[in-house]
């Protein structure tokens, strides 16, 4: 290792410490919407599927309610986790369409 | 060259065997098989599983695998907790319509003693009715409000009818019309269908699980679990029908449940009742 490549890793393992100890950057309302339209989008397929949570749906009510009092963060946070949520009810409606037979009596 | 010729052969045979069987997939026994066979198959699960049980009593769900719970409901039922419902549904019934029409005017036999043929599946609309919905449409067709799926009055009303049908077996019927099979083979997927953030299926508790807990419940055998419906619940202190019970179970498992009597509740609630043909009728019910 010469010196200046050396000096690189250094400031690059510096500069990732920095910003790994740094808060994280607070949502915004943009970030807000584009996260919850996502979501909608997600729970919305579930729907079309017949199969959508109920946690689902709680969460997405308190993104809205979060967003209301203007808490971007956490309102952000709950749209994530809805839409996280329809996903995996999408991912079970699909995979259930051929798997509910192994439950049946034979 | 004579060896390159016969492996030549081999993996032609293997390549043609290969392209069939992605051509023709296998066939399951049970697609064969129907519903007739479905609920042989069915009925023998639960008989083998609970041999003490004698197969009338699986209509008694908890009761027939828990003799502290069974004592107990026997007790009650001195005073049965849904004997104001029937009492009600009773009274309901022979109270003529604005336009002086009854409930008798809109079912056989004067809508006495038939709850044991519902659902049934009606080959005009092409899909199944159950006696929740013929109860709505007959108020509907004589100028009257639709009522609740869910309790109050619907579940009088069930109640009074059950209780005219009460040691008469389920008799449905499964015309020979693809869509009526259509509507039990929906009927019989949403059962073993997984759903709910909980990933729980009909079946995971009712055909996996019958007689164990779940917190405190003892669960219920899906075999004749719609016989005793209504039924008055002490976790609802009070009445509920079976759109109820279908919405309460999708609930507890995280699932957001689909409207009273859609399509897929009441192809369910044919199926299930199929299941049971055969045995008899003991609604109203009490379950804890």
């Amino acid at each position: 290792m010469n010196g200046t490549t050396g000096m690189i890793s250094m400031a690059l393992l510096a500069a990732g410490l920095l910003t790994s100890s740094m808060p994280a950057v607070a949502a915004s309302e943009a970030d807000f919407k584009a996260a919850f339209a996502a979501a909608e989008a997600a729970e919305k397929e579930a729907g079309g599927l017949r199969n959508q949570w109920t946690t689902t749906e709680s969460a997405l009510a308190a993104a809205k309610k979060a967003a209301a009092v203007g808490d971007f963060d956490s309102a952000t946070a709950s749209a994530k986790e809805a839409e996280a949520l329809a996903r995996a009810s999408v991912f079970q409606a699909t995979s259930e369409k051929e798997r509910w037979r192994d439950l049946e009596i034979h | 060259m004579r060896a390159r010729g016969v492996i030549q052969l081999a993996l032609l045979a293997f390549l043609a065997l290969a392209a069939l069987m992605v051509a023709v997939p296998p066939v399951r026994a049970v697609d064969a098989q129907g519903p007739a066979a479905d609920a042989k198959a069915f009925r023998d699960y639960f008989v083998s599983k609970f041999p003490k049980v004698k197969l009338e009593d699986f209509v008694n769900g908890p009761y027939s695998m828990n003799e502290d719970m069974r004592r107990q409901w026997e007790e009650k039922e001195q005073f049965p907790p849904y004997e104001f419902a029937l009492e009600t549904g009773r009274e309901m019934f022979s109270k003529p319509f604005g336009n002086g029409k009854t409930y008798a005017d809109c079912f056989p036999n004067g809508g006495i003693g038939i709850r044991q043929n519902y659902p049934y599946f009606d080959a005009k609309e092409g899909k199944v009715v159950t006696l929740e919905l013929a109860l709505n449409r007959c108020r509907e067709v004589n100028g009257e409000a639709p009522y609740s799926y869910l309790k109050d009055e619907m579940a009088s009303l069930t109640a009074y009818m059950a209780f005219t049908s009460r040691g008469k077996p389920f008799d449905i019927k499964i015309p020979d019309d693809p869509r009526a099979l259509a509507a039990y083979e929906n009927g019989k997927r949403y059962f073993y269908t997984r759903r709910g953030q909980l990933n729980f299926s009909c079946a995971g508790c009712h055909v996996q699980a019958p007689g164990e807990r779940l917190r405190a419940e003892i669960l219920a055998p899906a075999l004749g679990i719609l016989n005793a419906l209504p039924i008055y619940r002490s976790e609802w202190s009070g009445m509920g029908t079976t759109s109820r019970r279908f919405i309460t179970c999708n609930s507890q498992t995280r699932a957001v449940p689909l409207e009273p009597q859609s399509d897929e509740y009441r192809n369910l609630e044919y199926y299930l009742s199929y299941m049971s043909n055969g045995l008899p009728i003991s609604g109203p019910g009490a379950r804890p």
